[in-house]
């Protein structure tokens, strides 16, 4: 069955494409340095028009005598108080541009005027090289280093000094935590349930939280939070995996870019990138179930926990809840060795 | 396209969103069967955006169960079948995975071409991000940045009935043509106009050099009458070419079809129109298919069908949207566990983020099982809000769906359906563990023998027969008295009170005459006031009188509020093991 993958590794090549929705305007180029929280393309959204009727304008006149009265061409750039249309003759009206903008299309004796226009921004998503420039849409940042994906993020990217606020993989994070020696630092914690603490977190400023789990309530509070907030395992109060644990931890002090984006249809995942001199190889995004591959679980008794598939077995199994499933022996410790649907893990790699 | 009519096997495959499922139908001793499925992963989503690997492997578990090919080894389907066995000789298609489709509505008046426009939209599996009617107040430019803004993939114009307005409907066709141009050409929506079908060629002229444009017949002819079957269909085929747009392997695979790519909604409005036809017109049916990101709700009354689509609503990344308002709360009423809502909070939240996981635990099962009810309950809100007089009285209701299918007892799929749809009447709840439903609906476009004869051979579980008389009386009082009389010999008396679920001593399979009186004003069938005797088999779970009154109320206090809900399930289990 196909695995569905989560990356912990110390040392890896990631390439990431990076576009916008929109066609829009490449700022960097191949092989240029960037950071995380770079512009690399921007674009502009049509935000608002005016439909500027010239017949009413002078006086009620036909839609072809309109048209001959426009002074003016689709494209054509205006300022407030530029002429648009005039009638002639000697009681001439003129219909004025009312504000700034362009003319986007002329038809039956209307104008169509954009007005204005919000700036949209394509960040780099991770410090790494421009690998390539893809022409009014983005381009692909390449870096090697080390990679940990999480389950959801609030959206936000940027980078900086990672600590480690957590000295164990079940500390709760709360704003007592918190002080002034974290401002512009990436920080490791534990879990959060507190509105508070990601406020507190947020008045530094940080440039970002990584968290083992979220109170899933909070999540619309984090959506709103200007830094980055990556949670790593789930909901509620869950201990960060181990591997993520002892990768991160002990990573402190090395510049760590947190990209918070979840966007299931492009296939967008949160992710921690640190950039390390060596050179990594890539990994596959995904993979089938087999044997001894390391495997974290999601969904309760085991969430978040990380062990190794004995045997994936033939058929379908029965839970103790009675479903049954497509499932894998899956070895959690020495002593512990549980059945767990496919469904439910997903490969370490 | 050839018929399926001659075809022996058939081959229906569907990507979900979640599953994709390989379902052969072959025939066995003259008559067509459902043979087996093989169910994998779907792959239409990311990284791969791409169906042919989702495919390939419910292909191969289809193989690994059946013990025959039905690929080469290129991965090619081998279509038609070849005289070794291998291959089959007809394949249809459906889809339900996919980013949801944004409308935008245009008609004249809200209760009238506006409303007809919506019900239209609500047949497949998107939204209604904008709307324009008369009654809109916005400046001209306000509702074009909105049009532009709401990023539509269809536009649905309705409005003026025949020999009706033409002028207001031709205004708002312009409207639209002048927001389709300012769109990015890659972006510009499919136009279906289903208005007056006097302007019908003006507002092709005007609109085909800026986008893509249908012409349906007019949905709203006059004022009391509505018609969206035309309509539908166009709309179900746009819809599907616009998946076959943006996800890869559909339009290849849709090539080698009998039947051309149909949403999965679509087809389940069609299976359950004709099974409306099939069966008593005096009593409609129900279909429900349950999904991860939507939930279909379609119920046929003599070949009328009325088909709602709801997406996001769902057991997977449909339950983003449930959880907001007063959604955990209504969920967390009917977890028969003592779990903090915190907890439930965080179970749903996760899984809308991984739908296929599955509960592990019999608490995170009872989780799965409150929010289906709740889903089935908005669903059938929304759908009487939509239909005002649709009738909750149904013949048969056919359940379909992973939650209802993969239950660990048929009891508890019955429970959640009944819980949920809280139907009135007597019905029989068929199951669809198979997923058949979308499949045979599709194949139902040219072959209606297979959907009859694959219903005869039992590849639906019959649930059982539930009755839900409706009565005033207060709990405890005697609403219904029932003889039962078995086929095999013997009597049985009961006496049924309000506010309670009995399970009549009917086996599986049992056949028995019930003769029922009513007490007290009791109205035992809406649909059927003057009947009470009835000829019934007990299903998988006897037959099942509910007297819990409508909407069903649960208990305020929490421990007793569980103590009922856990009463509740054992009164079906029960009667399931006898």
């Amino acid at each position: 069955m196909l695995a569905s993958v989560t990356h912990i590794l110390p040392l890896t090549n990631i390439r990431r494409t990076r576009v916008l929705s929109i066609p829009g305007r490449v700022t960097v180029r191949q092989g240029q340095k960037v950071s995380a929280a770079d512009v690399i393309a921007q674009a502009n959204l049509p935000a608002r028009h005016l439909l500027l009727d010239i017949r009413r304008g002078l006086g009620g006149i036909k839609a072809n005598a309109a048209e001959k009265a426009i002074v003016r061409q689709e494209g054509d750039k205006l300022t407030k108080g530029d002429v648009i249309a005039e009638s002639g003759g000697m009681f001439s009206r003129i219909v004025r541009a009312p504000v700034d903008g362009e003319i986007v299309t002329i038809n039956a004796g209307q104008v169509l005027l954009r007005v204005q226009s919000t700036g949209l921004e394509l960040k780099a998503g991770l410090s790494g090289i421009v690998a390539e420039i893809l022409p009014d849409l983005g381009a692909v940042i390449e870096a090697n280093g080390a990679l940990v994906q999480g389950v959801w993020g609030n959206g936000r990217i940027d980078s900086g000094l990672l600590l480690v606020l957590a000295k164990s993989p079940e500390e709760e994070l709360t704003r007592v935590r918190i002080d002034v020696s974290m401002r512009g630092a990436v920080v490791l914690a534990g879990y959060c349930i507190t509105a508070d603490a990601l406020h507190a977190a947020a008045e530094l400023p940080l440039r970002g939280l990584i968290l083992s789990s979220l109170a899933s309530e909070l999540t619309p509070v984090a959506s709103k939070l200007n830094y980055p907030i990556l949670v790593l395992d789930g909901f509620g109060q869950i201990p960060m995996n181990e591997s993520a644990y002892k990768l991160l931890s002990t990573s402190e002090k090395r510049d760590a870019s947190v990209n918070a984006t979840l966007n299931p249809k492009t296939g967008e995942r949160p992710e921690v990138v640190i950039p390390l001199p060596s050179v990594g190889q890539s990994t596959p995004e995904t993979d089938y179930f087999t044997a001894n591959q390391m495997v974290r679980i999601q969904g309760e008794p085991y969430q978040g926990k990380i062990g190794k598939i004995i045997q994936v077995r033939q058929g379908l199994a029965t839970l103790p809840n009675g479903i049954r499933a497509l499932a894998a022996d899956v070895q959690l410790d020495s002593d512990t060795r549980v059945v767990v649907p496919l469904a439910n893990l997903d490969v370490l790699e | 396209m050839t018929s399926l009519v001659d075809a022996e096997s058939v081959l229906a495959i569907d990507v979900g969103s979640v599953n994709t499922r390989a379902l052969l139908f072959d025939v066995v001793d003259g008559q067509y069967h459902f043979i087996a499925s093989g169910v994998a992963a779907s792959t239409a989503g990311a990284p791969f955006r791409d169906i042919s690997e989702g495919v390939h492997n419910a292909l191969i578990r289809l193989q690994e169960g059946t013990g025959r090919i039905f690929s080469t080894n290129e991965a090619r389907l081998i279509l038609p079948s070849r005289s070794d066995g291998a291959g089959v000789d007809r394949l249809v298609m459906t889809f339900s995975a996919g980013d949801e489709l944004n409308f935008v509505t245009v008609g004249l008046l809200s209760d009238v071409s506006l409303q007809s426009a919506q019900r239209l939209a609500g047949s497949i599996y998107g939204r209604v991000v904008e709307s324009l009617g008369l009654n809109d107040r916005r400046k001209a430019e306000v509702q074009l940045d909105a049009i532009i803004q709401a990023r539509p993939d269809v536009v649905i114009v309705a409005g003026g009935t025949e020999r009706g307005a033409t002028r207001s409907v031709y205004k708002l066709v312009e409207l639209i043509g002048l927001a389709c141009k300012v769109m990015p050409k890659e972006n510009r929506p499919v136009v279906l106009y289903c208005g007056n079908s006097v302007l019908a060629k003006r507002v092709k002229e005007t609109l085909e050099r800026e986008v893509v444009v249908g012409i349906a017949p007019n949905i709203r002819p006059s004022i009391d009458q509505e018609d969206l079957s035309p309509a539908a269909s166009m709309l179900a085929r746009a819809a599907a070419k616009i998946r076959m747009r943006q996800v890869a392997g559909f339009e290849t695979l849709s090539s080698l079809s009998s039947v051309p790519l149909t949403p999965g909604a679509y087809a389940t409005g069609r299976m359950i129109r004709f099974l409306s036809e099939v069966f008593d017109h005096s009593k409609g049916i129900l279909g429900v298919d349950l999904g991860a990101s939507s939930t279909v709700i379609a119920t046929g009354l003599a070949g009328a069908l009325q088909l709602n689509a709801y997406r996001p609503l769902g057991m997977g990344e449909g339950l983003s949207g449930v959880l907001q308002g007063a959604g955990l709360e209504e969920i967390s009423r009917w977890v028969s566990y003592d779990l903090p809502e915190s907890a439930i909070r965080d179970y749903l939240f996760q899984k809308s983020l991984r739908p296929g996981m599955l509960p592990m635990t019999p608490e995170t099962l009872a989780i799965e099982h409150a929010a289906a009810r709740y889903i089935l309950r908005i669903a059938m809100q929304r759908t009487l809000e939509r239909w005002p007089n649709l009738s909750l009285a149904f013949d048969r209701i056919f359940l379909s769906g992973a939650v209802l299918g993969q239950a660990p007892s048929p009891a508890q799929s019955m429970l959640i359906a009944l819980d949920g749809l809280q139907p009135v009447g007597m019905s029989i709840f068929l199951l669809d563990p198979y997923g058949l439903t979308q499949a045979m609906g599709a194949i139902a476009a040219n072959n209606s023998v297979l959907p009859v004869q694959v219903l005869d051979s039992g590849a639906y579980l019959n649930l059982g027969s539930v009755i839900v008389p409706l009565s005033d009386a207060r709990p405890g009082a005697t609403v219904l008295k029932i003889r039962i009389a078995y086929e095999q010999g013997g009597q049985e008396q009961v006496e049924i009170k309000q506010g309670t679920l009995v399970s009549l001593p009917i086996r599986n399979g049992q056949v028995a005459q019930l003769n029922i009186d009513t007490v007290g004003g009791t109205v035992l069938d809406p649909a059927r006031p003057r009947q009470r005797n009835y000829k019934i088999i007990g299903g998988i779970c006897g037959v099942v009188v509910d007297t819990r009154g409508r909407p069903i109320s649960l208990p305020q206090d929490a421990a007793r509020r569980r103590e009922t809900l856990q009463h509740w399930a054992h009164i079906l289990e029960e009667r399931r093991l006898v």
